[in-house]
């Protein structure tokens, strides 16, 4: 079953070449799309393999804990196109990804394989207490590659305690060798959801807007990369200005606006195939688009005669309903995780505010009194808050309840942009404008506010639009 | 027809010259009064720029090509008012040039509203523009938000530079 699919998704990739000559030797069909990146392959879990759980850990002081993570081992050494070295060296970059997830999104206190000792493959299973006592780490990572007979890898995670010398968690997965790094994403979430009782977050992708050149005429990329910034890909050459992508809930679909026929106007992209279409054909600018959880609607935003109102239309196509109505620029718009309401942005007030409706636009009610304009609202996954940039001077990252009570800002800088959280609504990253300069950046913070970090992008990065937990 | 239009725009000039309030950049385009009514003999000579061209059309109204808004703004004010009458008066007089309203704004603002920000003040200039007679049909706009500013800075001049309207030639 997961094969067959694996196959229905890698043949439109192959087709690609076919689908862009055509679309470039037509006047008619403007594109401004590079190749299209491969679609990610599924990924199975080992149901054999998974087996839990031990004893239920203290979540109170869970940022504090230490945690070896050591190199993952091999039963045989053998080539794979996942590493040139081979299966061993796989298994040191699968623990390294393992290492830096967790490092580099500030949780535990993780000590990657390089200072670690390196286990034998028995020892994954049954590990070597006594070489790990002493190490001021409370848990333990083990991990394995294989390589299977039909070419892809098996990679197994264990979690220990090293104190109770038990085992806490484990799970396996197969993988392709060029998805080798989702197996290392869906470990470092093991251990993060066991430790710290919350939802994954790491085996995700991210898409946004690659910027180089003078601050007058910046060239915008749509761009897409794993969560923690590696397979990086740009999709879109550049000769057109792309802005504000939002990736389809299942992945396949990337929405975003582009000026390649000089407007600005919404554009459906299939990553499969590398086309692309106009979300509805009507010549009027199209805006902020937005996709529904269950990835059924659409929501955008367009402009008749200067006036913008926010519309739905079924990803299938079809007719679009508009759901606001005033006079006033009505935009954007993102939905509670059950699809029921909608949280978006209108200036009907006056200024920018952050308003609530019924997902059939009923009920419309202002949320945001906190003086100032509050724009650019994102549901939390989880439900229980709505992050938005707060203008009031400068711009901040802050959140509120739903009900629009609990303003708490996460940020303060010059210019912070756009939140869009991680899968699990725990983290939320934004862009960061400089003053003057203008280069861009894109950051990440934690609901706390404390643990704030820049994310590595090539170029210059802004709009950045996170992705659920990979299917 | 021509002697009353171009009277009132004498009028509205005026006003726009005793009480200009809005217009933060620090150099305005020149809006003298020979604007209003471009000698004919000038711009037949052939040393100048060609007709249908935007430098043709950026000499005939003096640079009163572009007009500037306040802070989350759209309406038009007395000296935009001015600016389109120019504007207007050379659409009148050479129907066949088509032109592009390009709408901008600082980088003050979040990006999703600053494209509909600009697609409002690039309709706010056409709507004035149709309302002096000029065909509906001959005017495009476009917003670019924030996405093109022409002064660079990050400080109330610059952004006051970029909170505007720009006529551009369909050539």
């Amino acid at each position: 079953m997961k094969l067959i699919r694996l196959f229905a998704l890698a043949l439109p990739a192959l087709g690609l070449g076919f689908g862009l000559g055509f679309g470039l030797g037509s006047p008619a069909f403007a594109q401004d799309l590079g190749d299209a990146p491969p679609t990610a392959a599924a990924v199975e879990t080992v149901e054999e393999e998974v087996g839990l759980t031990g004893s239920v850990t203290d979540d109170s002081d869970w940022e504090d804990l230490g945690i070896a993570i050591a190199s993952f081992a091999t039963d045989r050494n053998v080539s794979t196109p996942a590493n040139a070295s081979g299966t061993a060296a796989l298994g040191r970059e699968l623990s390294r990804v393992v290492f830096n997830d967790l490092r580099n999104n500030g949780l535990f206190k993780p000590a990657g394989p390089d200072a670690l000792p390196r286990p034998t493959f028995q020892q994954i299973t049954a590990p070597n207490w006594s070489s790990w006592t002493n190490r001021s780490a409370e848990m333990l990572v083990h991990g394995y590659v294989r390589a299977r007979g039909d070419g892809r890898l098996t990679v197994g995670c264990y979690l220990y305690d090293v104190a109770l010398r038990d085992e806490l968690a484990r799970a396996g997965w197969v993988v392709p060798p060029g998805e080798w790094r989702r197996a290392a994403h869906k470990c470092a979430d093991l251990v993060y959801s066991r430790l710290s009782g919350e939802d994954p977050f790491l085996d995700s992708r991210i898409a946004y807007i690659a910027e180089t050149g003078p601050k007058n005429n910046r060239v915008k990329r749509l761009a897409i990369m794993d969560s923690d910034g590696a397979n990086h890909r740009f999709i879109t050459t550049g000769r057109a200005t792309a802005l504000t992508p939002r990736y389809s809930p299942d992945y396949r679909q990337l929405l975003y606006l582009s000026y390649v026929d000089g407007n600005p106007r919404i554009y459906v992209y299939d990553i499969g195939t590398g086309r692309q279409t106009l979300i509805t054909q009507s010549t009027n600018p199209t805006f902020a688009p937005r996709w529904s959880p269950d990835g059924k609607w659409i929501l955008y935003s367009m402009a008749v005669s200067g006036n913008t109102d926010i519309y739905r239309v079924s990803a299938n196509g079809g007719p679009s309903v508009r759901l606001t109505n005033t006079p006033g620029i009505d935009i954007g718009g993102s939905y509670s995780p059950d699809g029921s309401r909608i949280v978006f942005e209108s200036d009907r007030s006056g200024s920018q505010q952050i308003y609530v409706m019924n997902a059939n636009g009923d009920s419309q009610r202002r949320l945001s009194f906190f003086g100032g304009r509050a724009a650019t609202p994102e549901w939390s996954p989880r439900g229980d808050q709505i992050a938005f940039t707060h203008i009031a001077g400068n711009f901040r990252i802050a959140v509120m309840s739903p009900r629009g009570g609990n303003l708490r800002h996460l940020t303060n800088s010059w210019q912070d942009e756009a939140p869009t959280w991680a899968p699990n609504g725990r983290i939320i990253q934004f862009f960061r404008t400089a003053r003057n300069s203008g280069t861009t950046g894109l950051w990440q913070v934690d609901l706390t506010g404390r643990n704030e970090r820049k994310l590595p992008t090539p170029v210059d990065a802004s709009d950045p639009a996170w992705g659920p937990i990979l299917p | 027809m021509n002697i009353r239009f171009a009277t009132v725009t004498l009028l509205v000039g005026a006003v726009a010259l005793a009480g200009c309030k809005t217009q933060a950049p620090d150099v305005l385009p020149p809006s003298s009064t020979e604007t209003v009514q471009p000698d004919p003999v000038q711009t037949m000579q052939p040393t100048g720029p060609t007709l249908g061209s935007q430098a043709h059309f950026e000499d005939a109204v003096s640079g009163q090509n572009v007009i500037y808004f306040d802070t989350d703004r759209y309406n038009i004010d007395t000296a935009d008012a001015t600016a389109l009458q120019t504007q207007a008066q050379y659409l009148a007089r050479y129907p066949s040039i088509n032109i592009t309203i390009e709408g901008h704004c600082d980088e003050r603002g979040t990006r999703d509203y600053n494209l509909a920000l600009g697609e409002r003040r690039a309709n706010a200039a056409k709507n004035y523009l149709v309302s002096l007679g000029v065909d509906s049909g001959r005017i495009r706009t476009v917003s670019f938000g924030k996405e093109r500013p022409i002064a660079l800075g990050s400080n109330q001049s610059a952004w006051a530079e970029n909170r505007r309207a720009v006529s551009v030639v369909i050539s």
